[in-house]
């Protein structure tokens, strides 16, 4: 059904044919050299025929990252969706799907969070109707999620090819509420609907980017999830069911009930980093609300190895790389599209290494 | 083409698969490379196949060190291997199957390939209709196919692994013919097998393994018991049958036609008793798979009735038919029965955890330890399916059934197992029996079929061709019947 291109990896397991120690290290070695020749010398190589110093960029990115509290609770504020996307996809990847759908289920969670703060009649019970708004993210993030679901399990469509059809679907969505029936007074924009008011805000602490609550919930996602995949019996028959999908009926497993369940987990955690993305970040619904978390989380799992313990670490080398770069156009004249450079060498190069390793067992 | 293999190794992990076996196979020859299940005949026909790299030892063709890894370079110095499950392109036609990999293109191509085909096909014996796509062919055919397309692509020497497993008596017959005629062309046959009747009938010489090792090796003629003896360290024989009371009625089919296989199943009406053991016979293709898989759930069949125990079950889904007491254990283990990348403690986790249930892990490592001491599977919990040999992954699949079931439906429940762990097999089916389960298993051994059914049912053509007690038939008549003629 599908190449072999980006299929989850199975990972290592105890029993597989293991190697001397000499022949690890060396394995090891040459993949630290690969690694640095392809996210280093490459780039630099790329900077100088721009006529630029690889190693102020490089400094620049560094700073862009570390340079400042406000500048760490940035990256942190790009951290927190990539990561809770990127454990949604593990339920998905665990069972073989490619939820490419999830850009627009955090964009349907948005729509929804947006809708209930709407219908918020005061704003004296603020904290109940940021919970529901909140829930109802996660409600909407379902929804789609379910919906690419069913036409996998009835209609026998690719999950990537609806997913990728329900993606445009729900930014024809944001479109239309933008400069449609929410539209601001007066004027219709691209910068989105009219902000809600304070106390429709997640409080933060201090004057960080990023407010406890979307910490709290991310660690509760987290560790969830890992309990889920690793430790239950959901998660074996997820994992059963992708790794071979012939056999599940031997063991009594229904296919189109764990997918659909795959694609709900999925689906509501981005629909919830969807609704925070509302109540944390921008307190308003606008056009380019998922900041293409979606597609980049994607990424993440991908370069993780589709493995939970790895995706906190992957995801905040993307925010760094994601946040580093915004200075760059001031400061040395080069296109802030470096950082999509170096987003992309990274993954090549961290698949390439996986590959490498699969094929030498 | 002379090859040498000189001392090979080769090791996964803590596994020693081939543990130093030299062998010599000369041109011309038809040698037979014996062993039971696990005995590492599939590992070193894949080193010298370029799919592993050996772990250490010398390959030598013609005198000269060489590199097989990987297959394109076996490949290219003229071994191919054929694979138990041709590696073929099913919705494909025999002739673009053929020319795969082959270069001969461009204007009047196809006909000179299609007049090619012919020639080497009608040389070997081989009728085939180069138009017909490849899933409609038998098994037997698909082999054939690959066999020619190998030797188009310029194969010197041929590896067959297991090549009669799911064969009819004719195919067997018109394969070994054509190995003659290869070798006595001065190709190289390599012919892994278990089966010491057919070794002996087609070979010149054969080696026999054990544990990666070569234990010795014979020159035509060949002594059976000594082969035998080789093989199996002692000579050994299958259980022998037990006697057994059958109860009530415990499957019902009305009337079933299905679709599938070449033929579908036509107008079928049989029905199966607790403590009975019922056999299927017929070619491939014959719609005893379809009869399984119609009796088991799995395919809901286009007309007609399905009872169990006297409830019409018809068109409900296998989860129904499991909660019946129906068990099914597929011919494709690694395929549909076991999960690839989940170890042995997982897979009895996968069977008894329900709902979202945090696993106790330890609890579970403990009774799959005592799952594989009642199993005699010499296997730790934490080894993955696929590091287990063909007959320890039956044993496994075994040890997940329920433990009384009502109706137990297996698909070639011994193919592609050594002698020892076939009787193993059959010693536990024939308790299970004991204990009230009516079994139904198709197998193309005649030998099994009538050693260990009550009743035998012969398919041709889709069809229900006879119902006898297997006590009124011996091999030559239930082969006639495999063949239509009764």
């Amino acid at each position: 059904m599908r190449s072999g291109w980006g299929r989850p990896l199975p990972a290592p397991s105890k029993s597989m044919p293991g190697m001397d120690h000499t022949r690890v290290v060396k394995r090891y070695l040459s993949d630290v050299a690969i690694a640095f020749l392809a996210l280093f010398c490459l780039p630099s190589a790329a900077l100088l025929i721009a006529g630029v110093s690889p190693f102020a960029a490089f400094c620049h990115l560094f700073s862009g990252v570390i340079g400042s509290w406000s500048k760490i609770s940035h990256v942190l504020s790009a951290w927190t969706p990539l990561t809770l996307c990127a454990c949604g996809l593990l339920y998905t990847f665990r069972i073989n799907l490619w939820n490419i759908g999830v850009e627009g289920q955090i964009i349907l969670g948005a729509v929804f969070a947006t809708a209930v703060l709407r219908w918020c009649p005061s704003d004296a019970l603020g904290r109940v109707w940021l919970m529901l708004s909140l829930l109802a993210g996660a409600g909407g993030g379902i929804l789609w999620g379910l919906l690419a679901g069913q036409l996998k399990t009835r209609g026998g469509i690719n999950e990537i090819f609806s997913g990728l059809g329900l993606n445009f679907a729900a930014q024809g969505l944001v479109l239309w509420l933008v400069f449609g029936p929410w539209k601001r007074l007066g004027t219709a924009s691209m910068s989105g609907t009219e902000p809600f008011p304070a106390a429709l805000w997640l409080p933060r602490l201090w004057d960080a980017r990023i407010s406890p609550t979307g910490l709290i919930l991310l660690f509760v996602v987290a560790a969830a999830t890992g309990l889920v995949l690793m430790g239950t019996g959901t998660g074996l028959r997820l994992k059963a069911i992708g790794s071979n999908p012939r056999a599940a009926h031997l063991y009594g497993l229904s296919r189109h009930r764990n997918m659909l369940l795959a694609m709900a987990c999925s689906g509501g955690i981005a629909g919830l980093v969807g609704s925070l993305q509302i109540t944390d970040v921008y307190h308003r619904l606008l056009p380019a609300i998922s900041s293409n978390y979606g597609y980049l989380s994607l990424l993440v799992a991908m370069v993780a190895g589709y493995r939970m313990r790895w995706i906190p670490l992957a995801s905040l080398l993307f925010a760094c790389l994601n946040h580093g770069s915004i200075q760059l156009p001031m400061n040395l004249g080069i296109d802030s599209s470096f950082a999509g450079v170096m987003q992309g060498l990274l993954v090549l190069t961290i698949l390439g290494l996986h590959g490498r390793h699969a094929k030498g067992r | 083409m002379l090859i040498e293999l000189q001392n090979i190794h080769k090791d996964f992990g803590r596994v020693k698969a081939v543990n130093g076996a030299s062998l010599t196979i000369r041109p011309g020859e038809i040698h037979g490379i014996l062993g039971e299940n696990g005995a590492g005949k599939s590992t070193l026909m894949k080193v010298l196949s370029g799919v592993c790299r050996e772990s250490a030892g010398t390959i030598r063709i013609d005198g000269t060190p060489v590199n097989l890894f990987p297959p394109e370079k076996a490949a290219s110095v003229g071994i191919g291997m054929l694979y138990q499950d041709p590696l073929d392109f099913p919705p494909l036609s025999v002739l673009e199957n053929y020319c795969l990999g082959n270069s001969t293109t461009g204007f009047g191509a196809t006909g000179r390939n299609e007049t090619r085909f012919l020639e080497q096909a009608g040389r070997l014996g081989f009728q085939l209709n180069p138009r017909h796509r490849l899933n409609t062919l038998t098994l037997g055919e698909r082999q054939q196919v690959e066999i020619l397309r190998l030797l188009s692509l310029g194969a010197e020497t041929l590896i067959l692994d297991e090549p009669t497993a799911g064969l009819s008596l004719p195919q067997k017959r018109t394969l070994f013919q054509s190995l003659k005629t290869l070798a006595a062309d001065g190709k190289s046959i390599l012919f892994v097998s278990h089966k010491i009747a057919e070794a002996e009938s087609l070979c010149d010489s054969i080696t026999v393994l054990r544990r990666g090792v070569v234990i010795g090796s014979a020159a035509k003629p060949f002594e059976t018991a000594r082969l035998l003896s080789m093989v199996f360290g002692s000579a050994r024989s299958m259980p022998s049958r037990k006697q057994r009371v059958a109860g009530n009625t415990v499957l019902e089919m009305a009337g079933i036609y299905g679709r599938g296989g070449r033929s579908g199943l036509i107008e079928c009406s049989q029905s199966l008793r607790h403590g009975e053991i019922v056999g299927l016979a017929g070619l491939s293709g014959s719609a005893r798979g379809l009869f399984l898989r119609i009796a088991a759930g799995l395919q809901p069949p286009d007309m007609g009735q399905v009872r169990l125990k006297g409830r019409t079950v018809t068109g409900k889904g296998p989860d129904v038919f499991r909660q019946e007491g129906v068990a099914f254990l597929p011919a494709g283990r690694l395929e549909e029965g076991l999960v690839p990348g989940l170890d042995i403690t997982e897979h009895l986790m996968l069977q008894n955890a329900a709902g979202a249930a945090v696993l106790d892990r330890r609890q579970a490592r403990k009774n799959a330890l005592g799952k594989l001491r009642a199993f005699h599977i010499p296997a730790e919990p934490d080894w993955c399916v696929e590091t287990l040999s063909g007959g320890n992954q039956q044993r496994l699949l075994l040890s997940l059934l329920p433990e009384t079931p009502d109706l137990l439906l297996l698909e070639h429940p011994t193919r592609g197992l050594d002698m020892d762990a076939a009787g193993w097999v059959w010693q536990h089916l024939q308790t299970v029996c004991g204990d009230g389960a009516g079994i139904a298993f198709s197998s193309s051994d005649l030998d099994e079929l009538l050693q260990f059914s009550d009743r035998i049912l012969v398919f041709y053509n889709g069809r229900l061709l006879a119902n006898r007690p297997a006590q009124d038939l011996n091999a030559q008549r239930l082969g006639q019947a495999i063949a239509g003629a009764l």
